[in-house]
Formats: C-alpha cells, sequence, structure tokens
C-alpha cells in the first residue's frame, strides 16, 4: 500500500491496517530473533577463532618481553616502563595463582562428580564419630565462582599480550608509553565508560549472573529434599528434571501439576491482563470526559490504591476476606443473615475468581493512569474535524479515541502479559495458592508458576525443580520480551530525539 | 432537539458521576475500614462483629510502640528502624549505580554497548527470586546472612539492570549539548556531573524515589535473608509475621496500625514520585 492509500483510509481502516502489519510481523519477528540468535552464536566462534590467530602470530612476531608475557603476566609492559600496568596484571597472576592452589581446585576437581565422599562415620577411640564427607552444594556454588574467576584471568592475560604486544610496537616507532597521570585522564573521558560501568557490573556479575549461572545448574542435578548436603550428596541428572515435568505417559503429580498450573498461569495472565486493560480504559475515558468535574480528585481516589505499599492492601484483603473478616460482616449486615463465605478455602472456582477481581482493584488504577496520559495527548484537531464532518459522540470514540489507545498501548499490553505471568505478590500475599490440594505436587489451585517455584524452594526444598520451572518460565517471558523489544520503535530510534 | 440533546448529556453525565462515586467507594473503603480500626478501642477476637469499631482509642498505636503485647520479639519499632537504614544505604548505593549505567549506555559510545543492553534486558527477565538460594549461600560464605548489610547489598546489587527509564530520559537530552562542551574542552565526567544531572532533576528525583521505597514494600528478599532473625526483620515482613495464626488474635489491631504507619509516609512520598514520574517518564518514555 502507497502513503497516499494509507492516507485515504479512515483512522478504523488504518489501525485495522497497522494492526494486522504487526499480527503478521509476529512470525517475521520470532524468526529473526532466532536468526539473530544464531548470527550471535557464529560471530562468538569466528571471534573466537581469530582470538587464537592473533595470539598466535602476536606471539610470532612478539620481541624476548612479549614472548615471556605468555607465561608471567605484564613482563612486556613491564620491559618498557610502563611499570604499574605491569605491576597489576603480575599481581593478578599471582593471586589468581595463590587462589586456585588454596581454595578453586579444591572444589572444581570434583565439579563433574559433585563429591564422592558421603557423610560417614569413622572409630575414634572406642567410640565412633560422624565426618562430614563433600559437600555437593558447595562444590558446585564455588566450583561455578572458580570457572567465572578463571574466565575474567583468561580475559585479562589476553589483554596482557595484547597490550605487550601493543607496547613493542610504540616502543619500535620510538615513541613513550603513557604515564599514569594521562591514563587515569583517559578514564575520566576516553574510557569513562569502564569507570562508570565497573561497579556497577561487577555487583551484577557476583550477585546476578554468579547465581543465575548456579541455579541454572542446579536444574540438572537431583538437589531435592532427599539429596540435601552436608547429609547426603547430590549429583548430576542431565534432563531428568524436566522430563518428570512433562512426564504425561504415567499421569505423575508433578507433571499434572506442571501442566494445571501453566494453564491457570496463562489463563490468568490473560485475564488479568485485558479486565485491567478494558476496566482501566473506561474508567479513563469516565473520568476524561469533558464535563466531568473534579478530574484531580477521583484520579487521586484511583491512585491511592497504588501508593499503598502492596503488602499492606494485599495482606489487607486477604485479612478481609477471611470467613469471619469484614466483606462477611457486611455481607451479614445487608442479607441479615450470618454470612460465612470461605473465598479461598472452599472452591477452585470461586478462589480463582477472587483473585481475579482483586486484581482488579489492585490493577485498573495503573492502567487509568498511563490511560489519562494519552488521552491527553490525543491531538485535539482530530476531534474538530471530525465534529465538522458530522460525527457523533459513538462514531468519534469507536472511530478516533479507541484506535488511537489500542495502538499506542499495544507494547504495555503485552508488557503487563509478561509481569502478570510473574505476578507474584498477588497470588502470594492473597491466597497463598489456597485452596490446597492433595491433586498437586506442593501447589494449591490459585498458584502460579512463579509461586509454585517459590514454595518449591521454600518449603519443600526441591531446588532441582525449582530451578527447572524458573528456566521454563525465563524462556517464554524472555522470547516474547525480547521480541516485542526488537521490534518496538525505542529501540530502533533510539537517537530520534538528540 | 437542543433540549433533548443537553438533557441526555446531563443524564450521561449523572450516571457517570454515579459510577465514579460507587467505584471510589469500593476502592476507598477497605482503606477507610483500616483507617478505623486501628484506632479500635474494643479489646475482642479477631473477627470484628462490627464495621465500625464501637470504642475509639490511641491504645493500638501506643502499644505497637512501646511493644505491649506478650511477645518481645515483635518489636515494631525496630522493624521500622531496620527498614529506614537499609532504605537509606541502598538508596544512595541504587541511585549512583543506575544513573551511572544509563549515562553510559545513553551518551557513551563504545564497543559492545548494544549487548551490554540485551544482556541487561534478558538477566531482569527470570524471576528474581529464583536465584535466592545461591544468594543467601553466598552471602552466608561472606558470613553476612540476618543482617542488614546483606539487605542492602541486595537491595542494590542489581539496581544498575533497572537502566531503562532513565536512559531513555538522558536520551532526550540533546547531544549538540554534549558536542559543544566537547569543543570547550569538558571531559565526559565533567558533562555528566555538570551538564547532563543538573537537566535531569526529575529522573534524579525519581530514581531516588523509587530505591529508597524498595526495601519498605519488598517482601520476598526480606523473607529469605532474616529467616527467623525477628530482631533483623523490616517492616513488610514483621507485619505478615503478625498476622500469622500464631500471633493473630494478639496483634491483629496491631497489625492495622503498623500497616497505617507505614502506608501513610509510602503513600506520601509515592505521590510526590508520581508527579516526578510522569514528567520524566513523558519526557523520556514516550517512544515506548
Amino acid at each position: 500500500m502507497t502513503y497516499v492509500e494509507y492516507r485515504q483510509l479512515n483512522p478504523f481502516q488504518r489501525f485495522a491496517f497497522n494492526f494486522k502489519k504487526f499480527i503478521s510481523n509476529v512470525p517475521h519477528a520470532v524468526a529473526n530473533f532466532f536468526k539473530a540468535i544464531g548470527r550471535g552464536i557464529v560471530k562468538f566462534f569466528v571471534g573466537i577463532g581469530k582470538g587464537f590467530y592473533n595470539y598466535g602470530t602476536t606471539f610470532v612476531k612478539g620481541d624476548w618481553a612479549t614472548k615471556l608475557s605468555y607465561l608471567i603476566f605484564g613482563v612486556g609492559d613491564f620491559s618498557k616502563g610502563k611499570y604499574y600496568k605491569g605491576i597489576l596484571f603480575f599481581l593478578v597472576e599471582v593471586l589468581y595463582i595463590l587462589y586456585m592452589v588454596f581454595f578453586g581446585w579444591t572444589y572444581l576437581k570434583d565439579f563433574t562428580t559433585l563429591g564422592t565422599i558421603p557423610k560417614h562415620t569413622e572409630p575414634d577411640g572406642i567410640f565412633e564419630k560422624i565426618v562430614y564427607g563433600d559437600n555437593s552444594m558447595l562444590i558446585l556454588l564455588y566450583s561455578v565462582l572458580t570457572i567465572v574467576i578463571t574466565i575474567v584471568v583468561f580475559a585479562i592475560y589476553i589483554v596482557n599480550t595484547k597490550d605487550a604486544y601493543k607496547m613493542q610496537l610504540l616502543r619500535a616507532e620510538g615513541k613513550k608509553p603513557t604515564s599514569l597521570k594521562t591514563d587515569i585522564k583517559d578514564f575520566m573521558d576516553g574510557k569513562y565508560h569502564i569507570t562508570l560501568m565497573s561497579f556497577p557490573v561487577l555487583m551484577i556479575g557476583i550477585f546476578n549472573i554468579l547465581p543465575l549461572i548456579f541455579m541454572i545448574l542446579i536444574a540438572f542435578t537431583s538437589y531435592d529434599y532427599q539429596h540435601m548436603p552436608p547429609g547426603t550428596l547430590f549429583t548430576w541428572v542431565g534432563l531428568d528434571n524436566f522430563a518428570s515435568l512433562f512426564d504425561v505417559v504415567n499421569n505423575s503429580t508433578r507433571a499434572r501439576t506442571f501442566i494445571e498450573l501453566t494453564e491457570w498461569t496463562l489463563v490468568w495472565a490473560v485475564i488479568a491482563t485485558f479486565s485491567n486493560y478494558i476496566l482501566g480504559m473506561i474508567f479513563a475515558l469516565m473520568i476524561n470526559k469533558k464535563g466531568i468535574r473534579l478530574k484531580a480528585l477521583w484520579r487521586t481516589l484511583f491512585v491511592i490504591t497504588i501508593a499503598v505499599p502492596q503488602f499492606v492492601s494485599l495482606l489487607l484483603m486477604n485479612q478481609m476476606l477471611q470467613s469471619n473478616g469484614a466483606i462477611n460482616i457486611l455481607l451479614s449486615y445487608i442479607t441479615g443473615q450470618n454470612v460465612e463465605i470461605q473465598f479461598f478455602n472452599a472452591s477452585p472456582l470461586l478462589a480463582r475468581v477472587t483473585v481475579c477481581v482483586v486484581n482488579c482493584w489492585v490493577g485498573i488504577p495503573y492502567t487509568i493512569l498511563s490511560m489519562s496520559g494519552i488521552l491527553m495527548n490525543i491531538p485535539e484537531d482530530l476531534y474538530e474535524s471530525a465534529r465538522i464532518d458530522g460525527a457523533g459522540p459513538v462514531k468519534t470514540f469507536t472511530k478516533i479515541t479507541l484506535p488511537y489507545m489500542v495502538f499506542v498501548t499495544t507494547p504495555q499490553l503485552i508488557t503487563q502479559f509478561v509481569g502478570n505471568i510473574n505476578n507474584f505478590n498477588v497470588i502470594y500475599l492473597l491466597s497463598n495458592g489456597a485452596p490446597t490440594t492433595h491433586k498437586f505436587y506442593q501447589a494449591g489451585y490459585t498458584d502460579l508458576l512463579v509461586t509454585w517455584l517459590f514454595k518449591l524452594t521454600m518449603d519443600k526444598q526441591d531446588y532441582n525443580l525449582a530451578a527447572a520451572i524458573g528456566i521454563l518460565v525465563f524462556i517464554v517471558c524472555a522470547t516474547l520480551s525480547l521480541i516485542i523489544f526488537n521490534n518496538s520503535k525505542s529501540m530502533k530510534d533510539e537517537e530520534a530525539f538528540s | 432537539m437542543i433540549k433533548s440533546y443537553k438533557f441526555k448529556r446531563h443524564l450521561a453525565n449523572g450516571f457517570i458521576y454515579l459510577f465514579l462515586i460507587v467505584m471510589g467507594i469500593i476502592w476507598v473503603s477497605p482503606f477507610v475500614y483500616l483507617l478505623m480500626h486501628s484506632f479500635n478501642g474494643d479489646v475482642g477476637g479477631v473477627g470484628y462483629q462490627y464495621l465500625i469499631p464501637r470504642k475509639w482509642s490511641f491504645q493500638n498505636y501506643i502499644d505497637l510502640f512501646s511493644g505491649v503485647g506478650g511477645n518481645a520479639s515483635l518489636n515494631y519499632p525496630r522493624w521500622f528502624l531496620n527498614t529506614f537504614i537499609v532504605a537509606c544505604f541502598s538508596c544512595v548505593i541504587s541511585t549512583i549505580s543506575v544513573l551511572m549505567v544509563s549515562y553510559a549506555f545513553s551518551r557513551l559510545r563504545f564497543k559492545s554497548r548494544k549487548k551490554f543492553i540485551n544482556v541487561g534486558m534478558i538477566l531482569g527477565m527470570f524471576p528474581g527470586f529464583m536465584t535466592m538460594i545461591a544468594i543467601y549461600y553466598l552471602l552466608k560464605a561472606m558470613g553476612l546472612t540476618k543482617t542488614l548489610v546483606a539487605l542492602v547489598i541486595c537491595y542494590s546489587a542489581g539496581a544498575g539492570l533497572g537502566f531503562q527509564i532513565s536512559k531513555g530520559f538522558f536520551d532526550t537530552i540533546p547531544r549538540a549539548l554534549d558536542e559543544a562542551a566537547t569543543i570547550d574542552g569538558a571531559t565526559k565526567n565533567q558533562i555528566f556531573w555538570k551538564i547532563i544531572l543538573p537537566m535531569s532533576k526529575p529522573i534524579v528525583v525519581y530514581t531516588v524515589l523509587t530505591s529508597f521505597i524498595g526495601p519498605w514494600t519488598d517482601f520476598i528478599l526480606a523473607k529469605i535473608i532474616m529467616g527467623d532473625n525477628r530482631d533483623g526483620y523490616t517492616v513488610a515482613i514483621g507485619l505478615q509475621l503478625m498476622t500469622d495464626a500464631t500471633f493473630k488474635t494478639q496483634y491483629y489491631r496491631q497489625f492495622l496500625a503498623g500497616s497505617v504507619v507505614v502506608a501513610i509516609p509510602i503513600t506520601l512520598l509515592f505521590l510526590k514520585m508520581q508527579k516526578y514520574y510522569v514528567e520524566g517518564v513523558t519526557a523520556g518514555g514516550v517512544k515506548g
């Protein structure tokens, strides 16, 4: 369709056109996503190959100091008069060797088996004493730490060899190495990103990436309540945990729980997202309608729900919905009888409906807030020209307001969908998964996958299963989000405003 | 004709007012209930037979802060102080991290910047508490579990990942400013402190407030790290403990009072933050 043709469409047709384009774009986006992953992998290996090539050629062309740098960090820099850098490189090597000898290797050597000596007793004179053998958990944790440190040190090592060669070339050109002072100045300007990023990246590395790798590995082990270190060992089990989640043939409790909770999580995400979206839009339209006064008051009324910490409002709601809580008292007043509805503990359906309704109470204000902003941004002249053309209020709404809002908020809708899949607070604080059932493995009817994950870790200590679920949830959410973000405008025209 | 149109409009507006009033009451009434019953002077069981308290008193608040209630381990003032300390420290560290990372991503051009951004986004998509067990053991190895330091570390360690909004804001500041400053001989460091930061007040205030509010509202992390060390509890887990079956009879009214005490300042801060959020996001996030 040409631009002229597009301009001739009315807003509704335009919206339909855009929407169709968006939907038909999805397979393309998915394909692109996987292509990008493939390209990334290829690039990665090409990079490694190149690295080895450079590594070799540098060695061949290097002088004695450069060659020695391949064994002892920093010699190249030191011999060319860049003392501080040489000493730093050398220190890294010394510390790394000390770390490996006294700590890292003692754990890393058991990485493939995760320990072989279980807790046992040994004769101690006439008595027996308990001897703790290997601790699989610590072996895994510290092995991961050691591997990460090794990778970092290896990167430093490569930088060191490159640097040695660079210094050699500099010397050959007859130039002097830069002083410490100019280097520090450079870190405030040209290399400022290193100064800014190193602290946050270090923190994220230790407290996000390291634990993440650890937990991902846990998904492939037998670390559950029956294999708890230091009492018992656990070991690698391959894909068994994932298999047990998809083991539909034997109708195992775990597989049933997983499948039913996945269904409910998706149903919940759809209902929670769309109920909030549609109702929130209606609320926002009413508040922002022309001729309605006290707009600020109405908005504030609803915003209070967001402002009050969620644990307060949800715990309060939980208490009010108990069989002797405020809601039942209110119902008793109205009906004149003693009402004691078990909102959470009686029927699964009632519990699920209750959770969805309360979620509206929590979530609609968010929609009101964002929609109000968008409504105020709709260009006034659109309405004016529509009025001149003789469009009534209904027509302006269906042909201008609605398409505009839906189009602008579609990416937000999908982000909210992902957020609802991971909506821990509402379920955990409100119903805590109730009603419980023996049909499920460690879960109730209103549990989402994430709350199930939490319960498995905290109550049952089935870490392996929890980790496997976490990975699956992550794959779904990450795929969705990456596709959206890579296709949204903010990633493409990053510099549109600057 | 015109009359009937006017009449229709008035009727429609009337319905809207009615709807808004009813909904407003539904939305606010739980909080009114909370506020009223925190002043309930009745001594009684958990289930309040009356929607509106019969007697009014400040006793619940006095009990809450003097620690009356029969169990010394439920120490609300202590929890409040804990949360305040943690919030202050993690606020400072998080704000600095977020601003540094988002400035680097937004204004500096370096190798593999896009890769960093994508990795950051992917990391943000893992369910946060999935890593908690590993973090717990890491902290244990450092000898920090059940301490406030551990909480500060946990709240501020991942802060750098929340760069999206402030990066979006920085993106909108014209690059011509940077270029002009560079020509005048300013380093990137000076540009950051002297040009970008002073121009970014809304987003700075927004970041400060969100990271300050975080520890007050977080629940899961604190619960996992503190375990049974009730002296180190934050307000959120402390209040949840009060609704626990063992304490509920004794502490239900104190729970309500305690909720009010924490909700009021946080609500006010949030409303303040809201203003800056709208300012910052309409400037920075419109492209979303």
